[in-house]
């Protein structure tokens, strides 16, 4: 699933990014943001949420990818 | 982490950030502020508001030059480090009236999130009930935003937009330098203290840099250490508390020779009405949690070309003025007359907003 953040302030990317992880326990998650502080609050939100985090440049912001770590 | 990770990480700018700002921020006590005001975003909103004559309080008259640097020195790094975006459209009048409410509460406490911590760095114990207030404000805020509590997306906007409230301040700063005649200046209370125009401005400056790059804010510490457990935010602002009080010891601000001293009683500009400092800043923590930005926040935010940050400064402005005028602000001698209605007012707008705009019934 992809969810657009985009035109969001502080702290609702955040907001809605852990909603998304509440909601899909154990699924990947795309998410489109245009700050590069975004993309901080949600690595380490997702990081403590055992998500690994991924972040790519695109052509009006970032795109993340959270997926699921596997815990042992 | 090891410790030159550590270093190197996001977590220790903000740390040094908040202890240079703490630093600071209590030294400008001793280069000429009020006694404990060394920064105080609102009321120094406030006394600008004066010096252009939107209230007539003569006491609290001022173009306070940290208010300009902290926009400026936001604007310059955010155009540096190409961070400048000019955008607005989420719910303007919403963040005026909260931007409104948050001067009201922080007027009827004497003081905004940074000053609370200075006071209570410089030992003036009515920082506590002030402090709990706040918190419970933040965690009533976290509520609503884990309910949905949204204000709609900005959208981008001509860069020129994004340069008016710079323009404002350098504006404010002709005003300082060449002084015309409609400018009020008080010549007697908080409004006549004052550190030299450059030592302000440049303190502003660096503070408006430190901010924009750590995006610093001191109701968002709390709110993230309740809303998703970051302690990022929170971390600034701990080491902006410890550097004043530190400051405050070395300078020798402190004992029988110094300007403060622990306790409740006698403290300077400040008064001890436990319940209207709490309620005030419940209302400061709640309506800043809702509008996203404490007062410093929005101000450099308005320095990055953030238009509605800037609808919130100036309905910080608009709330300065109406507390003045309308004896909601508490003083020495004690809370306004209508100081416990104009909390109680915005609580009740808070709440309603908080209830009722959410993401369902917004098209976002």
């Amino acid at each position: 699933m992809e969810i657009d953040l985009r035109g969001y302030e502080c702290p609702m990317p955040v907001v809605k990014a852990m909603k998304a992880i509440e909601k899909n326990p154990g699924m990947a998650i795309s998410l489109l943001v245009d700050k590069e502080s975004s993309c901080d609050d949600i690595a380490r939100m997702a990081q403590k949420r055992h998500y690994s985090c991924k972040t790519e440049k695109t052509e009006d912001g970032f795109k993340i990818t959270l997926t699921p770590l596997k815990i042992e | 982490m090891n410790l030159k990770a550590f270093f190197l990480s996001k977590k220790s700018l903000i740390i040094g950030a908040g202890l240079v700002f703490g630093v600071l921020a209590a030294l400008m006590v001793n280069w000429g502020n009020p006694a404990n005001m060394g920064i105080c975003a609102a009321c120094f909103i406030r006394d600008i508001a004066g010096a252009l004559g939107l209230h007539r309080t003569a006491t609290v008259q001022y173009i306070r030059p940290e208010i300009i640097g902290f926009v400026l020195g936001a604007f310059i790094t955010a155009l540096s480090f190409r961070e400048f975006r000019a955008r607005g459209g989420s719910s303007p009048i919403i963040r005026f009236l909260l931007g409104a409410f948050v001067m009201v509460g922080a007027l009827v406490f004497m003081g905004c999130p940074i000053r609370m911590l200075l006071r209570l760095a410089g030992g003036d114990l009515n920082g506590l009930p002030a402090l709990g207030g706040l918190i419970v404000g933040v965690l009533v805020g976290v509520f609503f935003l884990r309910r949905g509590f949204n204000l709609g997306r900005s959208q981008k906007l001509p860069a020129m937009a994004g340069w008016v409230m710079p323009a404002f301040m350098i504006g404010l700063l002709l005003f300082i330098i060449f002084k015309p005649g409609f400018i009020f200046a008080s010549t007697s209370g908080p409004g006549s203290i004052f550190a030299p125009l450059a030592i302000s401005l440049v303190v502003g400056l660096v503070v408006g840099f430190l901010v924009q790059r750590t995006r610093m804010c001191f109701v968002g510490g709390w709110r993230d250490l309740f809303l998703s457990r970051d302690t990022y935010l929170f971390s600034g602002i701990a080491a902006f508390f410890i550097a004043a009080l530190i400051t405050n010891y070395a300078a020798g601000n402190f004992g029988d020779a110094g300007i403060y001293h622990w306790g409740f009683d006698g403290q300077p500009l400040a008064m001890s009405d436990h319940l209207w400092n709490f309620l005030g800043m419940a209302l400061v923590g709640l309506a800043v949690t809702l509008v996203g930005g404490c007062p410093l926040r929005q101000l450099t935010l308005t320095g990055e070309g953030d238009t509605d940050a800037s609808v919130t400064v100036i309905g910080l402005f608009a709330g300065a003025a109406l507390a003045q005028n309308f004896s909601a602000a508490s003083s020495v001698k004690g809370v306004g007359a209508w100081g416990p209605t104009s909390v109680i007012v915005g609580l009740v707008f808070c709440l309603l907003i908080g209830f009722f705009m959410r993401e369902k019934a917004t098209a976002s």
